[in-house]
Order: structure tokens, then sequence, then C-alpha cells
């Protein structure tokens, strides 16, 4: 199939999907915290854009309704959030080497590969733009925790873990149009709960170990002193 | 049906009650007031499925029968005999400086928190709504880990929460999946609900929920503490106040293993495979053997048990798994059985702890000389656990092993074996610590030992003569989940 045959929805979303990967390798690339926030709200900004057309295009009102929360919570609260917090804990100056980033890219290129390979046998009998738009958000998730693998700023781990989150919404929308709207609302509610707390964290590990260093939160575990 | 929104409801004033007035005197005996009441409530809706089968509500949402029925009476019973042990524990924490009143009252509040998520996993209809409500469960409790503020207590609690969130977040995408089966079957407004799709599994697509339920089955899973997603569950248990140890091993973990379930019997409708059957015995077994040889080096009383807690929920997924009727009434016997003595050794081990100063295995030493109610209970806990007769723990562990010699008996010597290398790590390291001289100056703590008494004595009347009833009950959800009576 040839993509100048498709309808402008499904060439719009396939554009959208590989954008939103795109900005994944971004981050996963990025050592310094602010414009891991930035791209982060970026990527959450195209995820508004694919569920706005979606919702143009089927005539689904409650999609507008999910597409103006994940604007409210991903591409304006969450990155606000974020932001005050590094410049409040004095972290925008700092580059966090990374080690690794070669293998750490092939990794991600691999992840890529591998959800292709996860869901090609269950959607053989769908559309093109079905099977390419739910393989890149399964792998907009992976990439998310290798994201926080390769990091070790807490604040990168939320990010991460946010873009996790937009994977999800990403493959809810694509394939289905979105969830219903109670699960949606409950979604993002947790969400919004999810951030708020991370707030709470930020402030804490800053006070016990005087960074946001996750690596240095090494008490608990198995191995023998 | 009424009940059951009353259930829901009561919890929920309970956050807000406690976020306005959880600084006041006496919180504890309010929030022993709300739990008991919500326990009557569980009980009312239980007569009312015994008396006239599933209730389903009118628009669908909730969903009661046979199998959620036992778990929220349960969840309810686990929950009101904590609020009884935790109020003079918590108190005591007041006391000696660990908390001030603004933590307890954020105790308090999040405590009915927890309890609100664990009624809705339990008694939603619906797919999505059960997944926001098991992340919502983490959100109430990550708090309460770190509620102690030391360093240690938030990298557990930072542990249990990027670990818990992004395991559960694999759920979701399970869960999309799941949806994106159903929606090619049914109408979108339905497509969730879990009495529909189970009504319909035979029409929804085999390869589709063969793979969302990988992803429910880690997303969950991490929940249930099987290996190798367990990291966060010794370290959220051992760091958090004790009574959140103890609904956390007896009312979280099996309510996630009753989200595994739910789904596996949407799967095992749709296919033929047993796919699901065989996952779950692989990562239960896995989970059961590894976690007893970590039994052994452990050092904090309180990691042990939450190794022990890895260990059983391992056994009950491994039973679940092998789906025959007669493992999943064992499976349904050793939950009940096992919430109820691990919430019973954690008030214990909370108590010990208290004497002692420490959770350090090394340093706690002779209980019985200084307590003995909390030395013996400790004890006959710990017997209890480990599966001795007479108790219930044994009656289930040894079905689990009937029902493995007649499906797999080659995997019956691991069963064994992993149930003798669990029960020689616990008491090689509880027996120093209730038997000997007590220390120096080591004095005895206010304690209210009545839910350990209680809860025991449940198990030992279980594992004697389980009451008619209560066979039926279990017979009925068995009969639900695996299709025909085990008997």
């Amino acid at each position: 199939m040839e993509i100048e045959n498709l309808d402008h929805y499904s060439q719009i979303i396939l554009s959208l999907a590989a954008l939103v990967m795109l900005s994944s390798f971004i981050m996963l690339a990025q050592g310094r915290l602010l414009r891991l926030v930035f791209v982060f709200a970026v990527q959450g900004f195209m995820l508004v854009s694919a569920t706005a057309i979606a919702a143009y295009s089927f005539n689904n009102p409650h999609l507008y309704i999910s597409a103006a929360i994940t604007l409210a919570l991903k591409v304006i609260f969450i990155p606000w959030m974020l932001r005050r917090h590094i410049l409040k804990l004095n972290m925008h100056r700092d580059v966090e080497a990374l080690n690794n980033k070669t293998a750490i890219m092939m990794g991600g290129a691999s992840l890529v590969v591998f959800s292709y390979y996860v869901l090609h046998p269950i959607m053989q009998n769908s559309s093109m733009v079905l099977l390419n738009a739910l393989s890149l958000s399964l792998a907009v998730i992976l990439l998310g925790m290798l994201l926080m693998i390769s990091h070790h700023q807490a604040i990168a781990h939320v990010v991460g873990f946010m873009s996790i989150e937009n994977g999800l919404f990403f493959a809810a929308t694509v394939s289905t149009n979105g969830m219903p709207m109670v699960v949606e609302l409950g979604v993002a509610f947790d969400v919004l709960v999810a951030a708020v707390l991370f707030g709470i964290f930020f402030l804490h590990i800053n006070s016990s170990i005087d960074s946001l260093d996750v690596d240095k939160m090494n008490r608990l575990n198995e191995v023998d002193q | 049906m009424i009940p059951a929104y009353l259930l829901l409801l009561l919890p929920l004033l309970g956050i807000l009650y406690f976020g306005l007035l959880g600084h006041k005197e006496d919180v504890g005996k309010q929030n022993i007031r709300f739990n008991g009441v919500t326990l009557l409530l569980s009980l009312w809706l239980a007569v009312n499925v015994f008396l006239s089968g599933t209730i389903l509500s009118t628009d669908q949402y909730f969903i009661v029968d046979s199998f959620n029925v036992y778990l929220i009476v349960l969840t309810a019973f686990v929950g009101f005999t904590t609020s009884i042990f935790s109020a003079p524990y918590m108190a005591h924490e007041q006391e000696i400086g660990k908390l001030t009143a603004n933590r307890l009252r954020l105790y308090y509040s999040m405590y009915q928190g927890f309890m609100f998520a664990m009624y809705l996993v339990l008694t939603t209809n619906n797919m999505g709504i059960m997944w926001v409500a098991m992340e919502a469960a983490t959100l109430a409790t990550v708090l309460l880990v770190s509620l102690y503020r030391t360093p240690e207590s938030i990298e557990a609690a930072w542990k249990y929460f990027i670990l818990c969130g992004v395991g559960i977040a694999q759920a979701l995408f399970g869960t999309i999946l799941l949806y994106y089966a159903a929606i090619q079957i049914s109408d979108v407004d339905n497509a969730l609900t879990w009495s529909v799709l189970y009504e319909n599994a035979k029409l929804l697509d085999p390869e589709i929920l063969e793979i969302a339920f990988v992803f429910m089955l880690i997303g969950y899973g991490t929940k249930i503490g099987l290996v190798p997603l367990h990291n966060w569950l010794p370290d959220a248990h051992s760091e958090g106040p004790t009574p959140m140890s103890a609904v956390l091993s007896g009312l979280l973990l099996n309510d996630a293993l009753y989200a595994v379930v739910r789904n596996k019997m949407l799967v095992d409708g749709a296919t033929d495979s047993h796919i699901a059957g065989y996952l779950m015995m692989g990562f239960g077994m896995l989970s059961f053997l590894v976690a007893a040889f970590f039994l052994h080096r452990q050092k904090d009383i309180k990691r042990l048990f939450s190794y022990s807690s890895i260990e059983h929920m391992g056994l009950m997924t491994f039973a679940f798994g092998i789906g025959t009727p007669f493992a999943t009434f064992a499976a349904l016997l050793h939950m009940t059985v096992h919430s109820l003595t691990k919430s019973a050794i954690f008030v214990t081990v909370g108590h010990a702890a208290q004497i002692s100063g420490t959770q350090s295995i090394e340093k706690i030493r002779g209980l019985i000389k200084t307590q003995p109610q909390v030395g013996w209970g400790l004890l006959i806990g710990t017997l209890a656990i480990a599966g001795f007769p007479p108790f219930g723990v044994f009656a289930s562990e040894f079905l689990v092993l009937l029902a493995t010699m007649q499906s797999y008996p080659w995997l019956a010597p691991f069963l064994l074996l992993g149930i003798g290398i669990a029960c020689a790590g616990l008491f090689r390291n509880i027996q120093p610590m209730v038997y000997g001289e007590k220390p120096e100056g080591q004095q005895a703590v206010q304690a209210n030992l009545w839910p350990v008494m209680i809860h025991l004595a449940i198990v030992l009347w279980l594992g004697l003569a389980m009451p008619d009833f209560l066979a039926d009950w279990f017979t009925q959800a068995t009969i639900l989940i695996s299709g025909s009576a085990p008997l």
C-alpha cells in the first residue's frame, strides 16, 4: 500500500506517530533537564493534535474533551511543574553525563523493531495505519522505560514515566478512538495525582540525600554490606 | 446493590472526614468505627449474594458475584481488625515522636483512600475502572510508605511508586488491546464491561487476547509481587508503618491477583490453548522458589515476612494457573488463610519491633519472656504460615499439592522443596527471637492482640473443620472461575 493512496486522516496520523516516536529518541539522548521537559511538552502537543484530528475526522465529541484534558495536563501543567522544580532546585545548568549513548540509541532502535515483531501477528488483518500507529505507541512505551533506565535524575524518571503514559494514550486514541469516557477521566485523574505526588517526592528526596540523583538512593538492597 | 454503593461511599466520606478532622484525639477510634460499619455492609452484601446469586447493577458498572464477594468480606474484615491494631500502635508512634499530628491525619485519610480503592477494584465491572482503581491504590499508599520520612523510607516509597507505576502501565496497554478486540464484536459502551465480555468471550480474537494477557500479567503481576518484578515489595513493607504492611500483604496483593484471574477467565474463554495458565504457573513457581531461598538471608523482620508473602502469592498464582476446579478451590482457600495469617503476623511483628526498638532480627531477643502474648503470637503465626497442621494454610497447601500431583506430577517435588526451604528459612530466624533471655531493660508495650487471636482462631478453624456455608461459597466461586465443581 502506498502512503499517497491513503486518506488525509491516515496520512496525518502516520506522520504524527513517527514524530511522537522521534521525540522519544530525542529525549533518550538529552542530558539537559530543561530541554528534556521541553521535548516532553512537544510530544504532548503532538498527541493533542492527533486526538483533535481524530475527533474532527470521526466527528466524535468526546475525543475533543480528552484532547483538552491532555493539553491541560501534559502540555501545560506537568511541564510547568517540572520546570519550576528544576529552577527551584537550581538544576538547570547541570548536564547529565550519559554513559554509552550509542548503545542506548541502538537499544532504542531495537525496541522499535521488537514492538513491530510483537504486534505484527495480531495486526495482519488490520489496516497499515493501525499496525504502524499501535507498534509505534508500544515503542514509545518501551523507550520511556529505557529513558528511566539510562538517566539517573529523578526528574528524568518522571519524564520517562509520563512519556509512557503518552504512549498509552496514543495507542488508545489511534486504535479505538479513545477509551470510554469514565475510564479516560479516571486515568487522567490518576496522572494528575501522580504528578502532584512526584512534586512532593522531589522535595523529600532532595532534603534526604541533598540531590535528585536516584543512584545515590542505595540503602535498601539484598547485597551483603 | 445498595450495600455495594454504601460500601464505596463510606470510605470516600472517610477520606474527607480524616482529611479535615484527622488531627483530633480519638481519631484511631473513629477509624475503627468507619471500618466496622463497612464490615457490616460487606456482610449484608454477602448475604444478598448468598440468597440471590450474582448481582449486576442496572447500569452494569458494578458486579458482585460469589468470587468477589468473599474477597470483599475478607478485605473489610482485615481492614477492620488492622484498624483495631493501628489505633494504639500509631498513638505509640506519635508519643515517641516518630510522627506528627499532621502526618497522622494523612495516614488515616489515606487508610480510607486505600480501602476505597480496594473496594472499587473488587466491585467494578469495567476493566478500565479496575485499572484506574489499582493505580489509585498505589497512589494512596505511596505517601504512607514514606510516612516516617527517613532516607530509607523515601527510597522505598520512590521505588514502589516508579516500579508499580511503570509496571501497571503495561496492564493499561493490555486493557487497550482487550478493548480493541472487544469493539470488533460489541458496541462501544459495553466493550470493557466484564460481564458482557465474559458472555461473548468465544467471539474475541484469541491472538489479541493472548498478547493482551501477557501485558496484564506483567502489569498486575508487579503488584502481586511476582519475581522478577518483586523488588519494591520487601522495601515498601519494611519501611512503611506496620499496619500498612499488614493491609498491603493481606489485601493489595490479593486484589491484584483477583484482577489477573478475572482477565484469565476472559482469555480462557477466547482460546483453547491454556497459555494464560502456563504463564501463571511459570511466574508463580519462579516466585515461590526464589522467595523461599531469599527467606534465608534476611536481616530485617518485616523484610523476612514480605518475602514470605511473595512466596505465598507465587503459590496462589501457580494454583490458579493450573486451573482445574480442585486447584482453583485450593487457591481461593489459600488466599483467605494467607491474608488472615499474614496480617496477624504483621501485627505481632509491629509490637515486637516496638518492644525492642528495632526491626533487626539479630537484636530482637527474648520476646516470650518480655511479653508472652506477643512472643507466642509471633511463634504460632509463623507455625501457621509455614504450613504446619492443623492450621488452614496446611489444608490449602496440601490441596495445592494434590492438585499438582493430579495434573502435573513432575512439579510436585519442586513444591515440596520450596515449602521445606521456606519453613527452614522462617524458623532459623524466628526461634532466637522468641526464645531465650530478654535483653536488659526491655519493657512490654501496650498492645491489643485481639486481632491476632481472632485471625489465628479463624485460620485454625478453617484447618480443622471448614463450615458448610464457607465450603459452599468457595465451591460457587470455583464453579464461576473454572467451570465445574471441585469434587
